[in-house]
């Protein structure tokens, strides 16, 4: 493989050679993309970058990266990449998965990853469904939307609304996206992975088999969010207004990280002096 | 045993201060020259409840308790009928009771045990500030020997906090419960006469305590808590002193992070450990299904309460084995070791910290409440031991690495970020030997093999079990029991012997075959309700056709009198 140097990083360094299991036309090509386009645009190192994921379509990205990564377990992605980041603060790392990952059986770490405030980017392509299980309803699908033989009445409850979510929890960074729009993407992945705390970016990303309906989500979506906004309370009210579609970010402020108390001022055999009669 | 010199039990309600009391008793009699064991018996309040402190005393250091008590110290009778059958008495045990607390209840009466008044309320209210916990202490500390002088120190510790006031009185109450002491009819005490001073260096630690101090010296620089009884004290032990040694603890949302977190760290290079125990470990399942596949070394301190569910959380049982041993779904080798007592869970923590970083696989070593939580003066450990020594690739340049190469020996050279082309995805997904997932039967096959071929790297010959004696019938047993079965082979004078088993996964037929030469029986002793252990030992060693298993849920601690009545009845049977 090829040195990664500032003069002659390219996008494709960051690729592997493993093809996808994506389907034709899936958003999640392009978060590929902006990924891999972000990681060159600030020439990152490959050896010192790591990419963790959970279960799902969209978290089998992992593999398709030249740098470090972690395939891990359903909804598990966040702990992962939280202990490899406090173990290696030298690590940049990226987290990534999808909605049912992240919100559903991942939901708690979700919170408690906003509040620790950890430097990682934490990258949600949002399809509002499970496809990798063929097209089940998910914690964002609408509570009206009949179109999975598992919840044929629709799922009943109202979506999930991740950015109010992240924003109460404390994370310090809160972006969405649309893979549609790969340049707008690619900026703010670039801005995340340079933000020092936790970025989280809702990126909405078309499941053209289970949802083919999303392949017209590029005439809903709007640039709403066009400044970011540094005040919590004034993000908060930002998002009253929400229709789930505004693009940009929404909030940015730099805030302490949850940091362990670390000494190494002792040896272990020191230690066990406390032992002693 | 023949150095055993005094068992005591002292009961009372919360605020009656029996654990306080039982330490600084503890303490002050180790400084004085003896060995002890103290362990809780407590009830399910948070605060208050009934609770007692279990206790033995000797000349040499004392791992279990024996088959009863000689003196039980009630301060009251608070609850006594839910946990007397955890006190088991005798017609010559003595049983000294505050009549102000009220009658002997049958439930005591009825072991024959001779029952002494000894007015500690009425005395302690002769003086202003004084408390019927302190006056009891100086009676019982005149059955070892000690004066209120050779406990001062200790309790000045133990209460320097609260003041002159109240160590003055303190003092005072020492003071009475010699003197009451000192009336006692003849006969009522033991002889115990002064201990002989020691002058080999001693420690006074818990399981717990002993456990963390056995991660520290592994090389443990990276732990996830999730708290939950009776493993917290591991936890709580390591916050402040992994700091010390540049390690880090994290307190995390739940265990399913807790041990997501150790897989993520130890990813990037840094030997991680959690201590949890059933309930935790249930939901901890999944992630060291990861570890293994993933390979991914990690160790985890599993100290078992009572099960399933919730269970009993404060008292101790054996009954996780099952869970340890075959609880991951698919093939997915992986170690298992058992500390067989209290000193022993500092070298079993450090060993399976050494093991499952040489393996690159999850370690679960189960303890106990029952040595978990006691404390026991013990002849100061041997320093040293293993330490965590990975195999770190040293990737080629234009080579692609491997990571889960297919060695000859199944342990493949992992590489950490930071290191320049051993860039490779982790997965639990079945996978080539680059680490790209793969459905391939050949791929499933060589990664499974591999695994399984990686574990007989380990070096257990010294560390597998302890072994004593030599008799036709082989008591075997695992955690805090070896030592109560221990006990019960040096009393059987010759027909038994002991195997203690350390490392319970990856199986040892040499090792076990060797032990087991000469034996004709073998007895399975055992704290749970189902016989886990001893089904285990039948499925997978070559065992002689005679098999008993002596098993019992918790909370009652399988005692060395039993385990003798079981090799005795094995003897006289002929078959």
């Amino acid at each position: 493989m090829n040195d990664i140097s500032h003069a002659e990083v390219d996008f494709t360094d960051y690729k592997s050679d493993v093809s996808p299991v994506w389907c034709p036309g899936c958003g999640d090509y392009a978060v590929l993309s902006a990924i891999t386009k972000a990681l060159a645009e600030l020439a990152l190192p490959r050896e010192n970058v790591a990419l963790i994921s959970g279960i799902g379509c969209s978290s089998r990205i992992a593999a398709y990266t030249s740098v470090y990564g972690f395939h891990g377990i359903h909804g598990r992605a966040l702990p992962i990449a939280q202990g490899l980041k406090l173990a290696r603060p030298d690590t940049t790392v990226l987290c990534a998965g999808g909605d049912g990952d992240g919100f559903s059986i991942g939901g708690n770490h979700f919170l408690h990853a906003c509040r620790r405030n950890l430097d990682i980017t934490y990258i949600v392509m949002d399809n509002a469904v499970y496809g990798m299980t063929k097209g089940q309803a998910s914690p964002t699908s609408a509570a009206d939307w009949t179109n999975s033989k598992l919840t044929p009445e629709g799922p009943g409850v109202p979506p999930l609304q991740p950015l109010d979510i992240a924003l109460a929890a404390g994370a310090s960074h809160v972006v969405r996206c649309f893979s549609g729009k790969v340049q707008a993407l690619t900026k703010a992945i670039a801005d995340a992975i340079q933000h020092p705390g936790f970025s989280f970016i809702q990126v909405i990303s078309p499941c053209v088999t289970y949802r083919p309906e999303m392949r017209d989500l590029k005439h809903v979506v709007h640039e709403s969010f066009t400044e970011p906004c540094t005040d919590r309370r004034e993000a908060r009210r930002r998002l009253i207004d929400d229709d789930g579609f505004s693009l940009g970010t929404l909030f940015k402020s730099v805030e302490p990280s949850y940091k362990p108390c670390h000494q190494n001022t002792k040896t272990a055999a020191e230690l066990e002096r406390q032992f002693a009669l | 045993m023949d150095h055993h010199v005094l068992s005591l039990a002292m009961t009372g309600s919360g605020g009656a201060g029996v654990m306080t009391v039982g330490q600084i008793l503890v303490d002050a009699a180790a400084r004085a020259g003896w060995y002890g064991l103290m362990r809780r018996s407590l009830g399910p309040q948070i605060r208050g409840g009934e609770s007692a402190a279990l206790m033995r005393f000797g000349h040499r250091p004392i791992l279990s308790h024996g088959d009863s008590f000689d003196l039980l110290l009630a301060y009251d009778w608070g609850n006594i009928t839910r946990f007397a059958a955890e006190l088991p008495l005798r017609p010559d045990s003595v049983v000294l009771f505050d009549p102000d607390a009220g009658d002997v209840p049958e439930v005591i009466e009825r072991t024959d045990a001779r029952c002494v008044a000894a007015p500690l309320s009425a005395m302690a209210k002769t003086e202003k500030g004084v408390r019927a916990n302190m006056v009891g202490l100086g009676l019982v500390a005149a059955a070892l020997g000690l004066t209120p002088e050779d406990l001062t120190e200790e309790m000045t510790k133990a209460l320097g906090d609260k003041g002159e006031e109240i160590l003055k009185s303190s003092l005072a109450g020492l003071k009475m419960g010699a003197e009451l002491a000192a009336d006692l009819p003849t006969g009522v005490f033991p002889n115990a006469g002064r201990p002989t001073p020691v002058s080999n260096p001693r420690w006074s630690i818990t399981g717990n305590e002993a456990a963390g101090l056995g991660a520290l010296r592994g090389g443990i620089r990276f732990v996830a808590a999730y708290p939950i009884t009776p493993s917290t004290e591991i936890l709580e032990w390591l916050a402040p002193n992994l700091a010390e040694v540049g390690g880090q603890l994290v307190q995390v949302e739940d265990e399913l992070a807790s041990i997501n977190m150790l897989v993520g760290a130890s990813f990037g290079g840094v030997p991680s450990l959690t201590a949890t125990s059933g309930p935790g470990l249930s939901l901890m399942l999944e992630g060291l299904g990861l570890a293994v596949s993933a390979e991914v070394p990690l160790t985890l301190i599993d100290v078992q309460r009572g099960g399933p569910s919730t269970g009993i959380p404060t008292k101790s049982e054996q009954s996780d084995f099952n869970i340890a041993v075959y609880g991951m779904h698919g093939d997915a080798p992986h170690i298992v070791c058992a500390p067989t007592s209290i000193p022993d869970c500092l070298s079993t923590v450090q060993w399976a910290v050494a093991s499952a970083e040489a393996a690159q696989c999850p370690a679960i070593v189960l303890s106990d409440q029952y040595m978990g939580q006691s404390r026991a003066i013990v002849d100061q450990p041997p320093s040293g031991g293993p330490v965590a020594n990975r195999r770190i690739a040293q990737p080629e340049d234009g080579a692609a690495y491997k990571r889960y190469a297919l060695t000859n020996d199944g342990v493949s050279p992992m590489s950490v970020p930071g290191v320049k082309g051993g860039e490779y995805t982790a997965d639990g997904l079945a996978h080539s030997e680059r680490g790209t997932p793969s459905t391939q039967a050949s791929d499933h096959q060589s990664q499974l093999d591999k695994r399984e071929r990686k574990l007989d790297t380990l070096d257990c010959d010294t560390f597998w079990a302890e072994t004593e004696g030599n008799g036709p019938i082989a008591v075997i047993a695992f955690g805090s029991l070896t030592e109560a079965a221990r006990e019960a082979v040096a009393r059987a004078h010759g027909d038994a012997r002991l195997i203690g088993v350390r490392v319970i996964l990856p199986l040892q037929p040499e090792l076990m075959a060797k032990a087991l030469e000469g034996v004709s029986k073998v007895l399975v002793v055992e704290q749970n309700h189902g016989g886990q252990f001893a089904h285990f030992l039948k499925g997978h060693y070559a065992l002689p056709a005679t098999v008993e298993s002596l098993h019992r849920p918790g909370p009652l601690p399988i005692r060395p009198v039993e385990i003798l009545a079981a090799v005795t009845a094995m003897k006289g049977d002929a078959r």
